[in-house]
């Protein structure tokens, strides 16, 4: 607000006529009961209001308890320990007799196998190929945007990256499935039209906008004077943006990075639609996979409630929260270290 | 001059490799929306919106996941929306910034928003259909199942809690915009701190926190995997018309016709007149917040 003391007074008072709001004071209230009321209600109000705002906190609260509620019994149940148990899930099994010990996800067989390493690696080697799609694209997107394109397509591509971060998974599932996984078929030759390489694509879609965003954010939070020293010292944009600019924004280009891989784990339905879902365990992109997420979307609605197979799914439910929170956390932790190097030298 | 036009190759070297990022995102995002509109666009009429399907899921319309689709969201906003405003309220205009208890809030928030969506849905199975919902069966109908079931209600709750950062976080920006001698004033001609916040900080926040509302509506309407096993059904006979009823879901609905259908390629033309209704109603919302966003941004000093 410039101007005068005088001035912004009245601006203010416009500023409060303007809302609706009596800048003179209304009828007289001699013994007070009105102001004594008022007070009241601003009290309540304030209560109120410190209650509601804990539903944050409780939501979190309430998730991690009603997940580990239903996946407690794995621990607990004999009824359960009768079909799985936590070290079934963990170590290889002797599934078929005269056969060494191996790893498999088949809870509906006559012999319920529950190895979770399949599913754990179908989850990392989609997320990875999403990564090694969505990485490239978002963040050369983002220096180009941030750095070196002029106004009119900066003002083009951030509205579109925000248009693409509200397409629904379901609709980007749905394309990869019914165009996408036809196409790079025929292009690669692959053997199965759904396969982690299709599923992975289909995700590092979904990932692009949050990378893309958090990475123009660090872009834009490095100082203007950084720019400027290059360039004085005669460095061209693309030596400024490459070697200045990047450098000074890599913690928080990092946080996107660890946040965008995040996400990729935990999304399911374009995985659930274009993967395959077929728990094999194997590193190859180009088989079928079967991810955690997907493995929950798809078997949860035939389980029988409080049965083995249902305390197994939110077993995994459990292992994707942490994994997801640990993710986030590591990634808010360098999008802080970021900020702490580019606010100590400003 | 060999030196200046070293120079000039290398940023045009960098800047062509650098913008084919923005080339491919631009590109993926017009196959998609292209894709879609070619092969959705004949598809969509009056009878295609207003009847239910028919045939297998051959013909008809698809009149009742959307009917589904926006009692949700409906739901959805009416519990969101007051909580999200309210508790962003307090972290902006009540709580002191650094204060333990403000601290625990946002990082909730921020926890809240990494949670991946499918465990919300077996929260809402763990919690809002089998803890609450049977407790109030157990109470109220002698254990008869009534409540304690996959329902409309219990699906919008969930999405409620998933949607609550993009209401707090929408809020709390718009609550940023309003000027502190707005409230100043307001407290100085003797409101009291509540209606300081009633009658000038709110009004003057409502565009941003509209914004935040859409947004919200927008993401609610799209999220499919929460309501998987939380109330959406595949097809129904009737219309919900009881918290305690299953739905129709259009997300549901592409999901399953994609990839459950026997017959895909005569469900294909209903698919995809259903993905065209689900994007345009997603779509629409977010480029109407974004643009409502952008433009307050721009007024604001």
């Amino acid at each position: 607000m410039e101007g005068g003391p005088g001035d912004s007074l009245q601006e203010r008072l416009g500023g409060l006529e303007a809302v609706g709001v009596p800048a003179v004071a209304a009828t007289p209230d001699p013994k007070g009961v009105r102001l004594r009321r008022r007070k009241a209600i601003d009290r309540v109000a304030r209560w109120f209001i410190a209650a509601i705002a804990c539903t944050a906190i409780a939501a979190v609260a309430l998730i991690f308890l009603f997940l580990a509620r239903e996946a407690f019994p794995i621990l607990t149940s004999s009824a359960i320990h009768e079909e799985v148990t936590l070290g079934k899930m963990i170590a290889p099994q002797p599934w078929r007799e005269g056969e060494p010990p191996y790893y498999a996800w088949q809870p509906v067989s006559k012999v319920p196998k529950y190895s979770l390493l399949p599913l754990l690696v179908g989850t990392f080697k989609v997320a990875i190929i999403a990564l090694l799609f969505a990485v490239p694209v978002a963040v050369l997107g983002a220096v180009f945007t941030s750095e070196l394109a002029p106004r009119k397509v900066r003002e083009v591509v951030k509205p579109a990256v925000e248009l693409l971060a509200g397409i629904p998974s379901v609709v980007l599932g749905f394309f990869v499935l019914m165009v996408l996984a036809t196409h790079l078929q025929d292009l690669l030759g692959l053997q199965y039209r759904l396969n982690a390489i299709v599923a992975g694509i289909g995700l590092g879609l979904a990932i692009v906008p949050v990378i893309f965003t958090l990475s123009e954010d660090a872009l834009t939070a490095v100082p203007q004077s950084y720019r400027e020293a290059a360039f004085a010292l005669g460095a061209s944009r693309a030596r400024t943006a490459w070697s200045v600019v990047l450098p000074a924004a890599s913690p928080g280009i990092f946080a996107a990075v660890v946040l965008g891989f995040g996400r990729a784990m935990g999304e399911t339905m374009i995985v659930l639609m274009a993967s395959g879902n077929a728990a094999i365990l194997s590193w190859d992109p180009v088989l079928p996979v079967r991810t955690v997420p997907a493995t929950i979307a798809a078997e949860m609605g035939e389980v029988v409630v409080g049965g083995p197979h249902w305390t197994v799914l939110f077993v995994l439910g459990v292992l994707l929260l942490l994994l997801t929170i640990a993710f986030n956390g590591l990634s808010g932790w360098y999008v802080r270290r970021l900020r702490q190097r580019l606010g100590g030298t400003s | 001059m060999i030196e200046a036009k070293r120079y000039r190759k290398g940023t045009i070297a960098f800047a062509a490799v650098s913008g084919s990022g923005v080339v491919v995102i631009l590109g993926c995002l017009a196959l998609i929306l292209v894709d879609i509109f070619v092969h959705g666009l004949p598809q969509l009429s009056w009878e295609f919106l207003t009847q239910p399907p028919r045939d297998g899921m051959t013909a008809g319309g698809i009149f009742p996941a959307i009917f589904g689709t926006v009692l949700l969201v409906l739901l959805m906003t009416i519990a969101v929306v007051p909580v999200g405003v309210i508790t962003a309220v307090f972290l902006h205009e009540y709580a002191r910034p650094d204060a333990w208890y403000a601290r625990l809030i946002r990082s909730a928030v921020y926890n809240l928003a990494g949670i991946p969506s499918i465990v919300f849905g077996l929260f809402g199975l763990g919690f809002f259909i089998q803890f609450v919902g049977r407790n109030i069966d157990a109470l109220l109908f002698g254990g008869e199942v009534v409540w304690g079931q996959p329902a409309l209600i219990w699906a919008s709750l969930t999405l409620a809690v998933l949607t609550l950062p993009v209401v707090i976080v929408a809020t709390e920006e718009a609550l940023r915009t309003v000027p502190r001698e707005n409230r100043e004033a307001a407290l100085a001609l003797g409101c009291t701190p509540f209606e300081a916040l009633w009658k000038v900080t709110l009004p003057q926040a409502a565009p941003g926190i509209l914004t935040g509302a859409i947004l919200a509506v927008s993401r609610g309407a799209g999220e499919t995997a929460p309501i998987l096993f939380t109330g959406a059904a595949y097809f129904l006979p009737y219309l919900p018309t009881h918290p305690t009823d299953q739905f129709m879901h259009l997300g549901y609905h592409v999901y399953v016709m994609a990839t459950q259908s026997p017959d895909v390629e005569a469900t294909k033309p209903i698919l995809y007149g259903t993905v065209l209704v689900l994007l345009l109603v997603t779509v629409t919302l977010n480029g109407l917040a974004v643009w409502l966003r952008y433009r307050l941004r721009r007024t604001q000093p």
